[in-house]
């Protein structure tokens, strides 16, 4: 949004503060996703991909010695490096934008006015005519004896200097899913403990896929119990930690040893201790969000928020950049058009990954009745995957369509490699209003994955799901 | 021998005859349709009319390369095209990985060697065993199978000849033409048949081709040349002109120019002249090179011809019945219901003058037939916004139209290109080359900004592609486009965020996370 807004000459500002984590873990310029989130996440997800390409090789005619190891500090140092790359990218382009950048913690103290505190406690107030809240989120602790003391989550995660060994990772998210995911890649031992169901929010059907593939890929889950009490056995980098947890269900209580306890049970807005009260801001008191009209604007007129501190909104790097871009046109160069929040596509990158966008089907089912869509799926098997052969039936695509609009194409979901790049198209696709008659009269690109989508059959009512011939017989489902 | 010769004619005569006077006394043929040609094109219309309860036969055989090479059911695409194709291709990029993983903490020794014979025979297992399914699947779906190779007595009448040369007529109320094509010799040049190979040979051979010289400029050339360039092998790419002629032509020229940036070698605007066996088995080819008007030789273990590929037609005996072919390309001409110029004679897939040369549009101009001809369909084959990829070291991928062509058809004023460089967020860490990972996007100009042509140049391309290829059908438009929130990080989410024009003539790079 700065940079959008110094191109209209307007005189700009940003406060930038990273609390440290329990652990002492901080970072640089460029918030979650750049430091602790999607970019991160998705280069060691690559290294845990590598890792199976390795093994996929040795089919298609390489040569190696049997054991290849992996060496957390190489990916980490390359990971970060290139992370500081990044940081510094955004302090140059700031100031070739001329915004001003202060390294502070800024928090309003009245009207139109914050007080920006920095590192070494030197404070400072700044006025201006408009203020743009973007704080976003941090990771939240259990609540239980040794959280925040020997636990990490995902901000300490990705620069971690040291293995983190046996892992447990506590969590259903797509945070917790994805880290334990490339984590069991490169070579860990990794347990998730689920409290209750996989992936909240998303189809349930394609959650339970992903679990079921990343348990036959070697990784534990102990499901319905949740942790109790944290406690070092041994200190070390690693050391041991001992996990005491109780069951959902009854009085069980179970205990295990772990070298790295990873909390990824949520997050929380980083919006309780910016003076929000001093200057009227209403927030959800109960999830600390700030609810804003669709033009992003809260309930004072000149404070505006953006990205995952928002109600109801995605918690998504792309779509904050959009609003935020967006905002500031309408701000300060007379545009109208606001952010459009329907049909964003999102991808989870476990090891077998979801590309989704528009309804779930349970989400379709219950917004326009069981009889009025029509969900047509297909399994599929890789090309790549063949001469390894791996996991012959793994690979997923459904799509589902409104029958009273002409079948238009209200939910598509992929799991798959490359989810991401296949689901792109596809969302540009709906956000055209495409129909399933439009769907099977386009060529699919052959062989590749994404051409799956072009060929999807009718689910059978009842039992077991339709089974098209596999991608690689040019498949040809009715 | 004559005698008896004579007689066998007469006799043959006499049946053809007598089938068609049956026929005629009964009205009736032995099958609704009748397929000649089991590649994708061809499967797919047998087992389409099939499902509508008619009876379907389908001829395929495979006359051996001039090297001896043959294979089973399943055409072109399954054997000698795509599949093994992108197999090999997949090899090659993993070699690319092996490399990226020591960035990522892999710890694995370089350089990693590679065997051919190892893919090779997965590579071969893998596409018999589609040739098996491809069978169980005609099987299961109740169309009769000849192994034969089949040409024309009448319109409604083929003589199909099996390896051994035993005969066997059939008849059938509609015939179907989708033979596909095999790759040409460049007969002009000596030693080209002796000694070369071509596409038909390269994924079937046993041992490695060693130092291989690949000539021609198509994807098929480019693409075999990436994948032995990948897996090793010392590969020379001789192109008499233009790289990928027909596509667009700053998109040809990335991919050449990551090719050589990766190993491959490139003799530009050079025509071989002559092929010599050297003692040893190893080659020496002659070529002339344009630009300098000079002569040069050089050594290979194996030649590749990849300049074309010419109609399956000749023995099909057309002139029998009438069908018509261009004069200029051999190909059966057809009309938007791929019809040929006899009633009830129709054509599919490679073997059809103007229509794409790949295996999604003859399958679905097959189902799309079967579907007219046996179930009340009317609908035709659209072949308007067909997406591809080239599977080159660096693919790429693009739907609709080029960047010359529309502005041949529109004028440039009318024109929009938004464009961005780019680099693939694995390549970081990987410290990989994204110089030539390109996106551009053709619009009209006008206020609407309708998309006419998409083209990406990077990794996954056709996945990319795909679902952009289906908003281009819904008449995608590039505010659309920009409405569209993109997915982080990926290599696709960058074309949802082009706003730079060439017009501008601002820097194109992609900046920021």
């Amino acid at each position: 949004s700065c940079n959008e807004a110094a191109k209209y000459e307007k005189k700009v500002m940003v406060l930038d503060f990273v609390t440290p984590t329990p652990l002492g873990t901080s970072w640089g310029l460029g918030g979650t996703c750049v430091n602790v989130g999607c970019i991160p996440k998705k280069l060691m997800h690559q290294a845990a991909l590598l890792g199976q390409a390795l093994q996929d090789s040795r089919k298609f005619g390489w040569q190696f010695p049997e054991e290849v190891k992996h060496n957390w500090m190489t990916m980490t140092e390359s990971v970060q490096n290139y992370i500081g790359s990044l940081n510094w990218g955004y302090r140059v382009a700031l100031r070739e934008k001329k915004v001003t950048y202060e390294n502070a913690y800024g928090e309003f103290v009245g009207p139109h006015t914050v007080k920006a505190t920095n590192k070494r406690g030197v404070e400072k107030l700044y006025t201006a005519e408009r203020f743009l809240i973007a704080t976003g989120e941090r990771p939240r602790y259990l609540g239980i004896p040794g959280d925040k003391e020997y636990c990490i989550s995902s901000d300490d995660l990705f620069s971690l200097p040291y293995c983190p060994g046996k892992t447990l990772v506590v969590g259903a998210s797509y945070v917790a899913l994805e880290c334990a995911g490339f984590l069991a890649g490169v070579g860990l031992d990794v347990t998730i403990m689920v409290r209750s169901i996989l992936l909240r929010g998303f189809d349930q059907d394609i959650a339970n896929k992903i679990g079921e593939y990343m348990e036959e890929h070697g990784i534990n889950f102990i499901r319905e119990f949740v942790p109790i009490k944290v406690e070092q056995i041994k200190e070390g980098t690693p050391g041991i930690l001992k996990v005491t947890s109780k069951s959902t269900k009854g009085n069980e209580i179970i205990e295990g040893e772990y070298n790295t306890v990873l909390l990824a049970i949520g997050r929380d807005a980083c919006t309780r201790k910016i003076g929000l009260d001093k200057v009227g801001v209403i927030i959800n008191e109960k999830t600390g969000k700030i609810p804003v009209n669709d033009k992003e604007q809260t309930n004072v007129p000149y404070i505006y928020a953006i990205g995952d501190i928002l109600q109801d909104k995605l918690e998504l790097t792309p779509v904050a950049i959009q609003a935020g871009r967006l905002l500031v046109r309408r701000l300060y160069a007379g545009a109208t058009t606001k952010c459009d929040y329907v049909n964003v596509p999102t991808t989870v990158f476990t090891p077998l990954e979801y590309g989704a966008c528009g309804y779930s089907e349970e989400a379709a089912v219950e917004k326009f009745g069981e009889e009025n869509i029509e969900v047509y799926h297909s399994h599929f098997w890789p090309l790549e995957w063949t001469v390894p052969s791996r996991d012959n039936n793994k690979c997923y695509a459904k799509i589902i369509c409104n029958i009273q609009d002409s079948e238009r194409v209200i939910g598509f979901h992929v799991l798959g490699p490359n989810a991401g790049e296949v689901t792109q198209g596809f969302a540009a696709a709906m956000k055209c209003g495409i129909t399933k008659e439009q769907l099977d009269s386009t060529i699919g690109i052959h062989p590749v994955c994404a051409e799956v989508t072009t060929k999807c059959g009718k689910s059978s009512p009842g039992t077991a799901e339709v089974k098209s011939p596999s991608l690689v017989f040019q498949s040809d489902t009715a | 021998m004559a005698t008896l010769w004579r007689r066998r004619e007469r006799f043959l005569g006499v049946l053809g005859r007598l089938c068609r006077t049956v026929r005629a006394l009964s009205g009736k043929n032995e099958y609704d349709l009748l397929v000649i040609g089991g590649g994708s094109g061809g499967l797919a219309c047998a087992k389409e009319a099939a499902q509508f309860g008619r009876k379907v036969a389908v001829l395929d055989y495979v006359e051996p390369s001039p090297k001896g090479t043959k294979w089973g059911l399943g055409g072109t695409c399954v054997n000698v095209g795509c599949i093994p194709k992108k197999l090999m291709h997949q090899a090659a990029l993993l070699g690319s990985a092996l490399k990226d993983a020591q960035h990522y903490g892999w710890n694995i020794a370089q350089p990693v060697h590679h065997t051919w014979s190892v893919m090779a025979q997965a590579v071969q297992n893998h596409v018999k065993s589609l040739n098996w399914g491809h069978r169980v699947q005609l099987q299961d779906k109740k169309v009769k199978y000849f192994n034969m190779k089949g040409s024309f007595s009448d319109p409604h009448t083929i003589r199909g000849l099996t390896k051994a040369g035993k005969e066997t007529i059939v008849t059938a109320e509609n015939i179907v033409i989708a033979t596909g094509g095999r790759p040409k010799y460049p007969m002009h040049i000596a030693g080209a048949l002796e000694y070369g190979i071509t596409s038909d040979d390269l994924f079937w051979l046993k041992e490695s081709p060693g130092k291989t010289l690949v000539v021609g400029a198509s994807y098929v050339s480019l693409e075999c040349a990436g994948f032995l360039t990948g897996i090793g092998l010392d590969t020379t790419v001789m192109m008499r002109s233009i790289p990928l002629r027909g596509f667009d032509q700053q998109m040809a020229s990335l991919v050449t120019e990551h090719m050589e940036c990766y190993g491959t070698k490139f003799l530009k605007r050079c025509f071989p002249t002559k092929v010599e066996k050297l003692e040893g088995n190893r080659l020496q080819v002659t070529w002339k090179n344009t630009d300098l008007g000079t002569e040069e030789t050089d050594c290979f273990d194996t030649v590749m011809w990849a300049v074309g590929r010419a109609p399956d037609v000749k023995t099909l005996n057309l002139d029998a019945v009438g069908v018509k072919t261009s004069s200029e390309t051999g190909k059966i001409i057809v009309d938007a219901s791929e019809a040929t110029s006899v009633p009830h004679i129709y054509a599919i897939g490679d073997i059809t003058e103007g229509r794409p040369e790949l295996t999604p549009t003859a399958i679905a101009a097959g189902k799309l037939l079967a579907r007219r001809l046996f179930g009340q369909s009317s609908e035709l084959m659209d072949y308007d916004n067909v997406p591809t990829t080239v599977f080159t070291p660096l693919e790429y991928g693009c739907v609709g139209l080029s960047e010359e062509a529309a502005v041949q058809c529109y004028g440039s004023d009318n024109v929009e290109v938004y464009h961005a460089y780019y680099k693939p967020l694995e390549f970081t860490v990987a410290e990989r080359d994204a110089t030539q990972c390109y996106i551009k996007m053709v619009c009209l100009r006008e206020r609407e900004q309708r998309i006419l042509g998409l083209h990406f140049i990077g990794p996954n391309a056709g996945e990319v592609i795909q679902g952009f290829a289906l908003g281009i059908k819904c008449g995608a438009t590039y505010p659309q486009l920009m409405k569209t929130v993109g997915i982080h990080p990926t290599c696709a989410e960058e074309i949802t965020k082009l706003h730079i024009t060439k017009r501008s003539g601002l820097d194109a790079t992609v900046t920021g996370c």
